[in-house]
C-alpha cells in the first residue's frame, strides 16, 4: 500500500459550501459480506507450458523459462517459455507456411466457419478463462467472468461474420490480406486483447503471432488449446511468451507484414522506430477527460465516475483519470465519490463480491506508488477508501485526489492504476479546452441532462472515443482508437477490418 | 421548496437501472445471508390490505407477527418479530389488542387508500381516527392527481395537513411510483414528501403495477441520502409490493447497505411492505439451519 503519509483515515465528512461541515454516512459495517469465492479447481494449469508454434506446443529453443504468478497472493502459478529471437523466427515461419499454403486459399466462409467455432468454444469453456483471467491477472472475477471472457467471445462471433463479406465493407472496393502480422498485447485484458487483435486478422485472411504480456501469459495458452479444439490449420495463430526482447524480436522481424501492438506510448514508439513491417497500427496510452457538468444525473455521474477509474483497478488505457467538474457542483459531487469509494470491496478476485483486484505486478505497483508520491509533493491532497487491504499480494486502495492543477504530474501522465485526479472547470469552452490539453487522446467522458451541450461537446473534443452519460462500454462493432501518442488505426467495427486488409 | 437544486438534480434512467441491477449481483452466503434474513424479518412490516378482511383474520396475522419464526427457530433466534402489521382502520383496534404486550407496532393505512381521491377534510379525518384508534404508524397516499398536473405546492400542503393530524404517530408517505410516471418525478415526490415533514417514504400502494422496484427504490434511497446531507435527518424507506423472495429482500439490504450505510440498517429506517415475504425469509432461514428444504406447508401460513 501507499505509504503517504496523508492518507485520509477520519469521518467522511467535507465543507459545506457555506463553511459547516456536513453530515457524514458511515459505511463500516457495509459491504462486508461473507467470503464467496468462485471454486478455482476448474482450471488446471500445467507446470510448464511451452510455445505455441505451428499447432503444437512447443520448448523455447534454449529451454528457458520464467514464472507466472498470482498478484493477489505472489504465489506461482506455473511456468511458460522464454520466448528467444530464435522462436520468434519459427513462428514466423511457421506462420508464413500457413498463409500461403492454407489459409489464403480458404474460402473466406471457411474462415468464418472457424472464427464462429473458436467464439463458442470460448462460451462453453467461459468459467474455465474467467478463473484463470483472474488468477493469473488479479483483476475480479465479477469483471473477467462478465466483461473480459463475454466481450472476447463477442469480438469471435462479430469477425466471423464478417468473413465473407468483406467485398462489401469498403463502399465495392476489393480487398486483400496483408500477410503474416505479429502481435503484441497488454497485461490488462489478456484474453480480450488476444481477441481484438486475432479476430479481425484472422477474418481478413491473415496468420498471426502473437506475443501475450509476460505477467499475464496464460489465458492466451488456454486460447490456443482452444484453437486446437477447433481444428485451426496448424501455424495459422502462433503464440510466442516471453519479455520485452521478445516482443522486440517480433516487433523488428523482418518476415512479418503487419505489426499491431497494444501497449505503453514509450514503447510503441520504439516499435514505430524499429518495424520493418509495411503496415503498423498503435494503440498506446490515454489520459482521459471525464467531464461532469452541474446539470448531468449526479448521482449516475458518480457511478461512472468509480467505473471510469477503478474499473479493472485502473489498467485500462481509456480509463477516466482526469475528472473534470464543474466547480458549481465539486463540493456535492466529492462528498457523493467519498462515500461512494468506501464501499468498493477490495481483496480476492475470485471472491464474487470483489469491486477492485490486485494490482497487476510489482512492479506496476511501484509505478503507482512513485505516482501517488508526486500527487502529495505536487501539493494534491489525497483520499483513499477506509478499508483495510490484504497482507500478501499487491494492492492499492481506492484513490482520487483533489486540488489539483493541469499542470500536475498526475494530471498529465498515464498512472494505469486506481488513481483520480479531480480538477475543476467553471464553462463548456474551459473544460473542452483542458479536456484536449494533453499528449494523448484516446477516450472522454461527457455527463451533462443536456444532449445539445453533449452534441456540441462531441464535435470539438479530440479523443478516438466520446461516451456520454456512460463509460467504459465496449462492443465489438464499435470501433476504437486514439489520437495524438494514444496511437493510430482503429480496432473493432467495420474500421477494424482496414488494419488487417490491402483495399484496393 | 428550501431544496430546489436537490430537487432538480435529474435521474439517468439507463444508469440508476444499470447501478440497481448491480446490488443483485452481490453473492450473499452463510453468516451475512442469516444476519441478513434475520435483519428482513425484523423489517418486515406484515401486511393485510383488503376488502375481506376480518377481526379473525387480523388476529392470526398478529400472532405470526409476534413469532414469524415458528418454534424450531425462535429457540435460537429469541425474540424476534416484525417490525409492524399494516392493515385498514377499521382493524387497527383489534391488531392493537392482539399485539398487546409485544413491540410490533400498528401500522394503518389512511387518506383515502389507496386512490386518495377523496375530499381532504374526509382523507384528514381518516388520519385523526385511525390515530385515535390506536395505530402507532400511519401510511398515507399522496395526491398524485396534484402532482402530474405540477401543482406541487398542494401536494405538500397537504402532508404538511396529515403530518400534524398524525400527532404522535409516524408518518409513512405513499408516492405511488407505479402511477407518477418518471424518476425524476419520483425524485421530486420523494423531496416533496421529505420537506413535508414524512418520517418514511413508501414506493407503493400494492395495489397498482408495478410496486416497488429496484431502480424506483434506489432513486428514493438516493433522495433521502442527499436530503440527509443536506439537513441532517434521516428519512426511512419502505419499499412495498412485490416483494416476496428472500433473495429480493436481500437485493433491497444490500442496495441499502451500500446506498445509506449502516445507520439505516434498522427497523427504524427501513420497512418491509409485504405479506408474503415473512414465511419465505422463515424457509430460507430454516434451510440455513437444517441445510435442507422443506415443503411450504412446514410453515403456518399467517
Amino acid at each position: 500500500m501507499s505509504k503517504t503519509k496523508t492518507t485520509k483515515t477520519g469521518s467522511a465528512q467535507v465543507p459545506h459550501e457555506n463553511g459547516r461541515t456536513r453530515p457524514a454516512l458511515r459505511f463500516d459495517r457495509a459491504a462486508a459480506y461473507a467470503p464467496a469465492p468462485e471454486a478455482s479447481d476448474i482450471v488446471t494449469i500445467k507446470a510448464r507450458q511451452g510455445h505455441f508454434i505451428d499447432g503444437e506446443f512447443v520448448e523455447s529453443a534454449e529451454g528457458n523459462s520464467f514464472e507466472t504468478i498470482n498478484p493477489a497472493t505472489e504465489e506461482v502459478l506455473g511456468e511458460v517459455a522464454k520466448g528467444s529471437a530464435e522462436d520468434v523466427d519459427r513462428a514466423v515461419k511457421a506462420a508464413r507456411k500457413a498463409y500461403e499454403k492454407v489459409w489464403s486459399k480458404l474460402p473466406a466462409a471457411e474462415r468464418g466457419k472457424y472464427l464462429f467455432r473458436i467464439s463458442r468454444i470460448l462460451q462453453e469453456r467461459a468459467r474455465e478463462f474467467a478463473v484463470l483471467e483472474s488468477l493469473d491477472g488479479g483483476k475480479p472475477i465479477r469483471e473477467s467472468r462478465d466483461v473480459d471472457v463475454p466481450l472476447a467471445a463477442a469480438h469471435f462471433f462479430y469477425y466471423a461474420g464478417w468473413a465473407d463479406k468483406l467485398d462489401f465493407a469498403f463502399g465495392g472496393r476489393t480487398t486483400a490480406p496483408i500477410g503474416v502480422a505479429g502481435q503484441i498485447i497488454p497485461w490488462n485484458f489478456p484474453l480480450l486483447m488476444a481477441a481484438w487483435k486475432l479476430a479481425p486478422a484472422l477474418a481478413t485472411g491473415n496468420t498471426c503471432v502473437l506475443k501475450p504480456a509476460e505477467t499475464t501469459p496464460l489465458t492466451a495458452l488456454l486460447l490456443a488449446e482452444v484453437l486446437q479444439q477447433a481444428d485451426l490449420p496448424p501455424g495459422v495463430v502462433n503464440i510466442v511468451t516471453g519479455f520485452g526482447d521478445t516482443g522486440a524480436a517480433l516487433a523488428s522481424h523482418k518476415g512479418i507484414d503487419k505489426v499491431a501492438f497494444t501497449g505503453s506510448t514509450e514503447v510503441g514508439k520504439r516499435i514505430q522506430r524499429t518495424a520493418k513491417a509495411r503496415h503498423l497500427t498503435l494503440e498506446l496510452g490515454g489520459k482521459a477527460a471525464n467531464i461532469v457538468f452541474a446539470d448531468c444525473a449526479l448521482d449516475q455521474a458518480v457511478e461512472g465516475i468509480v467505473n471510469g477509474i477503478y474499473f479493472n483497478q485502473g489498467h485500462v488505457c481509456c480509463a477516466g483519470s482526469r475528472l473534470l467538474v464543474e466547480e458549481s457542483v465539486h463540493d456535492r459531487l466529492i462528498q457523493k465519490l467519498e462515500d461512494r469509494i468506501q464501499t468498493l470491496i477490495v481483496g480476492d478476485p475470485l471472491d464474487k463480491n470483489t469491486d477492485i483486484g490486485a494490482i497487476n505486478s510489482k512492479s506496476q505497483l511501484a509505478t503507482i506508488q512513485r505516482y501517488l508520491q508526486a500527487g502529495v509533493e505536487d501539493g494534491c491532497e489525497i483520499h483513499q477508501s477506509r478499508r483495510t487491504l490484504p497482507k500478501k499480494g499487491f494492492w492499492c486502495a481506492p484513490t482520487y485526489f483533489t486540488g489539483v492543477a493541469q499542470s500536475s504530474r498526475i494530471a498529465q501522465e498515464e498512472i494505469f492504476g486506481p488513481v483520480l485526479a479531480v480538477m475543476t472547470f467553471r464553462t463548456p469552452e474551459e473544460a473542452i479546452e483542458k479536456a484536449n490539453n494533453t499528449m494523448y487522446g484516446l477516450s472522454a467522458g461527457i455527463w451533462t441532462d443536456k444532449g445539445s451541450k453533449i452534441f456540441k461537446m462531441l464535435s470539438q473534443m479530440r479523443a478516438g472515443v466520446v461516451w456520454a452519460n456512460t463509460f467504459n462500454k465496449f462492443d465489438p462493432a464499435s470501433p476504437f482508437g486514439g489520437y495524438k501518442e494514444s496511437g493510430y488505426g482503429r480496432e473493432g467495427g467495420a474500421h477494424g477490418l482496414a488494419a488487417y486488409l490491402e483495399v484496393k | 421548496m428550501r431544496h430546489q437544486r436537490l430537487v432538480e438534480t435529474p435521474v439517468d434512467q439507463i444508469n440508476v437501472e444499470e447501478r440497481a441491477a448491480r446490488f443483485t449481483k452481490r453473492s450473499i452466503k452463510t453468516t451475512s445471508k442469516v444476519e441478513g434474513l434475520l435483519l428482513a424479518v425484523s423489517m418486515c412490516d406484515l401486511t393485510t390490505l383488503e376488502g375481506k378482511d376480518t377481526e379473525g383474520k387480523v388476529r392470526q396475522m398478529c400472532q405470526k407477527a409476534r413469532n414469524p419464526l415458528g418454534a424450531d427457530l425462535a429457540a435460537s433466534h429469541p425474540g424476534v418479530t416484525v417490525a409492524a402489521v399494516c392493515v385498514y382502520p377499521n382493524l387497527v383496534e383489534v391488531a392493537k389488542r392482539s399485539l398487546k404486550g409485544s413491540q410490533v407496532k400498528v401500522a394503518a393505512v389512511a387518506t383515502g387508500f389507496p386512490s386518495g381521491q377523496y375530499p381532504l377534510e374526509v382523507r384528514l379525518d381518516d388520519v385523526r381516527q385511525t390515530v385515535e384508534l390506536g395505530a402507532d404508524e400511519i401510511d398515507m397516499v399522496i395526491n398524485r392527481g396534484a402532482l402530474l398536473e405540477g401543482d406541487i405546492k398542494t401536494v405538500f400542503d397537504e402532508i404538511v395537513q396529515v403530518k400534524e393530524a398524525c400527532g404522535e404517530a409516524h408518518l409513512k408517505v405513499i408516492l405511488e411510483t407505479g402511477e407518477i410516471g418518471s424518476y425524476d418525478t419520483v425524485r421530486r415526490a420523494s423531496f416533496v414528501a421529505m420537506e413535508a415533514g414524512a418520517d418514511f417514504i413508501k414506493t407503493s400502494t400494492g395495489k397498482v403495477q408495478p410496486a416497488a422496484t429496484m431502480p424506483v427504490a434506489l432513486v428514493m434511497l438516493e433522495a433521502i441520502r442527499d436530503f440527509y446531507y443536506a439537513t441532517g435527518k434521516r428519512i426511512g424507506m419502505k419499499p412495498a409490493g412485490g416483494i416476496r423472495t428472500s433473495k429480493e429482500a436481500l437485493h433491497y439490504l444490500v442496495m441499502l447497505s451500500e446506498t445509506l450505510g449502516d445507520d439505516w440498517m434498522t427497523p427504524d429506517l427501513f420497512r418491509f411492505g409485504a405479506s408474503a415475504l415473512v414465511n419465505d425469509l422463515q424457509m430460507q432461514l430454516a434451510k440455513q439451519a437444517t441445510g435442507r428444504y422443506q415443503s411450504g406447508d412446514y410453515f403456518s401460513l399467517d
